[in-house]
């Protein structure tokens, strides 16, 4: 009854109706009476000294209602804003942990660091009113450039981390990497910049902040991946509301990429404002401070060398990685490159022995935290570049040197050097199937076609692996995390059998209205119709970890599973006891509970059903309702993998490169719904192909402005970027949790970039060009293939 | 500087009292409640804004009420002909998952029925995506969206919209 409905099948999806009617609920659709809207001044510049605030003027405009600054947050003593993740540095010390004030007080550190609040009757009061705001700022010399950050004499972004320097981190096994290069036949070195990313979901982030003075009850609507934890950080480390005195709803969010995980400065001032103002207080960032305060992605400095015998075998790696985490740590970015990055950098291979240092620095920009992918994307760049330019160097085949490096099918469970146990994989059938999806073999005669019509046509593999389904509590805490890592869900049947599924997760795109509804429907026979997926609300949903990481299915699935095994082993109690049979003869197929070998059947509506009218049940031995509680502690990370092959062509008159195929091939486990599987690999590569030939964060070096603040001048990816996409799947099940299932969301992000640009470096090398730099823009490519011409 | 405004928007005469300054969306949204029509930008780019104003997509964050005075709007709540029935570039949508988070998807649709119409029903892959250069979707990678813009021109043509 399940099967056109149930796991594996293409399912359209529950939540299109509203999406595709207008009647979606965003932050910013909510109709709050009496509503005042926020508007945020913010800092001009990129580092300056406040020396007054005047806001007597501003306060007596037309339709002001309150006007907040750092000062005052200061004297109600409102706490700073926090990073949860303590990373200890090769000296033993944690990170330097600088302020993170809500407002700026004395100082300002980026170019739309927030200044002050301005509450107001309309958004058009607010911001004439914020426009008459005076600041006195004293200039102060910026530092923008992550290269000089650490250089002696670079201005100081804050005094409690002299010299710029969050940490100093090693990962691996640093004296036995030295003795291996030593005796290298071939050695590759390649210095890589992996360019600053701004996150552009298409909601804007918005928040809304409302008090009841009857109650003493917040409620904050937030654009959040995360509601509980974002409440957690607000009540436990910086307004100090009783945290059930705070309700956060993450209604229909519009993307998040990471972006929306972490705890803001808007969001804080805005709870903190509200029993101040009395009345609800909206905020809708503009896109123009989108692009100035939503925490940014990537930017790293790395120099890297790969070690190999003569046969093309891996004998070390090492990568020394200078990070920008810009001018305050974000909820947590000191993860990022660090324990979610090196630990990456085996990638699929057997190398034996790899050394990371990575410094982590201050510098005068917005903060830096997870994007899509999140240090896996960084890793999979570092490696998956070098093992290609050691392919052209040694004259072998990429796919050929890869396959002699990966790690074995039979050595799963599989020790890296690295700190991970990949739990499951088969990478040989995977890059072969991506070679015949993009037939490989037919390549240098399409190459050979392209070079008549006067265009560089070149191929490049990138093989990932990414560690997801985050985390096992245990695990992470043991590397600093300040948080449990697992997920809660609760099922709950109602009197006339139609089902809620309460999840921690938080859908921003995800479809889990429909994934995690066809799990109960396979699970307990459940029409898909009947089921309905509730989350993004710290009032009804059981607490949760919310949604990054590529985590939901691997983790908050694996509770929606065990919340059904519970139901499940009531049911069959209740069955039992109206069959009068034994609870341990009753099996359960197809939502109906049957005692072997006889004709005997209860279905499970019926179970339900008597469960809530307990009146022929076993009452002495079993509670009434059919309403079960799980949570899941995933028992290692997921370990997704593929393959990706791009091709692209190259016009040398104008620098312009062309993707004419993409091929991706994946290993996800078991598949939920293909349709929605898709979609997430689509999406992932543009975002990533986007990092590769588009997209680019840029700071002016002189004045710190953000020269790339707006759609017109940052460059997102268009439709005609692109051609269609060719997909393909292997699987290997993961063998720790129950639906055997790893993660899509990220996975074509972290890939595409190293395919893209091996593709451009391989299209470039027969005339002559080693090294192009990404974004790879018609601009970077010209002037690569043109030299100063 | 307020002053009347009175257009017809989804079949309805409706009016109001507005700021001079007053965007057409921000009177859909904030004076109509019509929330579906949504702003992902400030430089009139994005898309996730497209109405159709007698008959042509526009970006409606891009006039002010003041010039649709007269005119007749037609948003993403007004497509439907009911809640069982979708316009056809609403089903190709819904059947090729060409949305995600939902956001830019409104803007999508009215620009791609208008597209298929431009284009008199007849439309191939490059075309499709080159005219989607005013539309930014940050989660789908575009690809089933063109395939769903693809699959509508045909439905549409047969359904007469």
């Amino acid at each position: 009854m399940t099967a056109e409905t149930g796991i594996g099948a293409r399912v359209k999806r529950k939540e299109d109706q509203r999406f595709l009617t207008g009647t979606g609920r965003y932050v910013d659709d909510l109709p709050l009476a009496r509503a005042t809207y926020a508007y945020f001044l913010r800092s001009p510049h990129a580092h300056a000294k406040i020396k007054s605030i005047d806001t007597g003027a501003a306060k007596a405009m037309p339709g002001v209602v309150e006007i907040f600054t750092g000062a005052d947050m200061a004297a109600a003593k409102v706490g700073g804003l926090i990073c949860g993740w303590v990373v200890k540095g090769k000296d033993g010390e944690p990170h330097k942990a600088p302020p993170h004030p809500v407002l700026a007080v004395d100082t300002v550190r980026y170019v739309g660091d927030p200044v002050a609040l301005v509450v107001a009757n309309s958004l058009a009061d607010a911001r004439d009113a914020a426009e008459a705001i005076k600041v006195d700022y004293d200039v102060k010399p910026s530092n923008v450039e992550l290269g000089k950050a650490l250089a002696k004499g670079t201005p100081e972004v804050h005094a409690e981390a002299p010299g710029n320097l969050i940490y100093d981190w090693e990962l691996g096994q640093k004296a036995e990497v030295e003795a291996a290069f030593a005796k290298a036949a071939h050695v590759t070195k390649l210095d890589f910049v992996n360019n600053r990313l701004i996150p552009n979901a298409m909601e804007p982030r918005a928040a809304a902040a409302d008090y009841d003075k009857g109650t003493g009850n917040y409620t904050l609507w937030s654009t959040s991946q995360n509601p509980h934890v974002l409440r957690l950080i607000l009540s436990a480390f910086v307004l100090g509301i009783p945290e059930h005195k705070l309700r956060v709803i993450a209604p229909d969010v519009g993307g998040g990429f990471g972006s929306k995980i972490f705890c803001y400065n808007e969001e804080t001032a805005l709870t903190w404002a509200a029993p101040k103002v009395g009345r609800p207080i909206k905020w809708t960032a503009e896109r123009t401070e989108s692009f100035m305060s939503d925490a940014h992605g990537r930017d790293h400095l790395s120099h890297a060398e790969l070690a190999l015998d003569k046969d093309g075998k891996f004998l070390a790696l090492r990568v020394d990685t200078t990070a920008n985490l810009g001018a305050y740590l974000s909820t947590f970015a000191t993860a990022v490159p660090s324990y979610l990055y090196a630990t990456l950098l085996a990638g699929q291979y057997t190398t034996p022995l790899i050394y990371a240092n990575v410094k982590a620095v201050l510098t005068h920009t917005a903060p830096v935290d997870a994007y899509r992918g999140a240090g896996r994307p960084e890793a999979t760049f570092v490696v998956e570049t070098l093992v290609e330019a050691a392919a052209k160097e040694m004259k072998i085949d990429p796919a050929v040197l890869r396959g002699k490096n990966f790690v074995p099918h039979d050595a799963f469970p599989y020790q890296t050097p690295v700190a991970f146990v990949y739990d499951s994989g088969n990478y040989q059938p995977i890059i072969d199937e991506a070679m015949k999806i993009a037939d490989y073999k037919g390549f240098e005669s399409r190459r050979a076609e392209a070079k008549k019509r006067g265009k560089l046509r070149g191929i490049g593999f990138s093989s990932y692996i990414e560690a997801c389904g985050i985390a096992p509590s245990q695990a992470v805490g043991a590397l600093g995390a300040g948080v449990g890592l697992w997920e809660s869900a609760q099922i709950k049947f109602n009197p006339t059998g139609n089902v809620q599924i309460l999840t921690g997760s938080h859908s921003h795109g995800q479809s889990h209205e429909t994934t995690f509804a066809q799990i109960v429907s396979t699970k307990l026979g459940v029409p898909i119709e009947n089921i309905e997926v509730i989350h993004g609300d710290t009032a009804t949903t059981p607490f949760g970890m919310g949604t990054y990481g590529s985590r939901s299915l691997a983790v908050g699935g694996s509770a929606i599973v065990k919340a059904a095994d519970k139901i499940i082993a009531k049911g069959k109690k209740i069955a039992a006891h109206i069959m009068e049979a034994s609870a341990e003869d009753v099996v359960f197929e197809n939502g109906t509970f049957k005692v072997a070998g006889t004709d005997k059947a209860v279905p499970l509506a019926q179970a339900v059903f008597a469960a809530y009218v307990p009146q022929n049940y076993p009452l002495q031995e079993l509670e009434p309702g059919m309403d079960e509680n799980a949570f899941y502690d995933p028992a290692n990370f997921v370990f997704p993998s593929g393959t990706q092959i791009c091709e692209v062509e190259i016009d040398p008159d104008t620098g312009m490169t062309e993707i004419v195929n993409f091929t991706a091939v994946d290993d996800f486990g078991n598949i939920i719904n293909p349709m929605i599987v898709e979609g997430q690999v689509h999406g992932g590569i543009v975002q990533g192909v986007g990092q590769a030939l588009l997209e680019n964060a840029v700071y002016d070096a002189e004045t710190g402005q953000l020269l790339s603040g707006s759609y017109n001048d940052y460059t997102m990816p268009r439709a005609d970027n692109f051609p269609s996409f060719k997909t393909g799947y292997k699987v290997t099940p993961c063998p720790h949790n129950p639906l055997g299932v790893k993660g899509c969301g990220e996975a074509g992000a972290i890939a595409a970039p190293a395919a893209v640009m091996n593709a451009v470096h391989d299209a470039v090398a027969p005339i002559g060009v080693k090294h192009v730099p990404m974004p790879a823009t018609p601009l970077t490519v010209w002037q690569a293939i043109h030299g100063g011409k | 500087m307020t002053i009347n405004v009175a257009m017809t928007v989804n079949g309805k005469a409706v009016s109001g009292r507005v700021e001079a300054r007053t965007l057409l969306v921000q009177f859909l949204r904030e004076h109509l409640g019509l929330t579906g029509t949504h702003v992902g930008c400030d430089t009139s780019q994005c898309g996730a804004c497209v109405v159709h104003l007698d008959g042509k997509s526009i970006k409606s964050c891009t006039i002010l009420a003041v010039q649709a005075e007269g005119g007749k709007v037609t948003t993403i709540e007004g497509l439907a002909e009911s809640a069982d029935k979708l316009h056809p570039m609403q089903e190709a949508f819904r059947e090729n998952h060409a949305l995600q988070c939902g956001f830019c998807t409104p803007g999508m649709v009215m620009s791609a029925i208008d597209m298929v119409k431009r284009n008199n029903y007849q439309l191939d892959e490059a075309t499709v995506r080159r005219e989607l250069e005013g539309n930014l979707c940050r989660c789908t990678g575009y690809h089933n969206i063109v395939k769903a813009i693809l699959a509508a021109a045909p439905a549409m043509k047969a359904a007469g919209v």
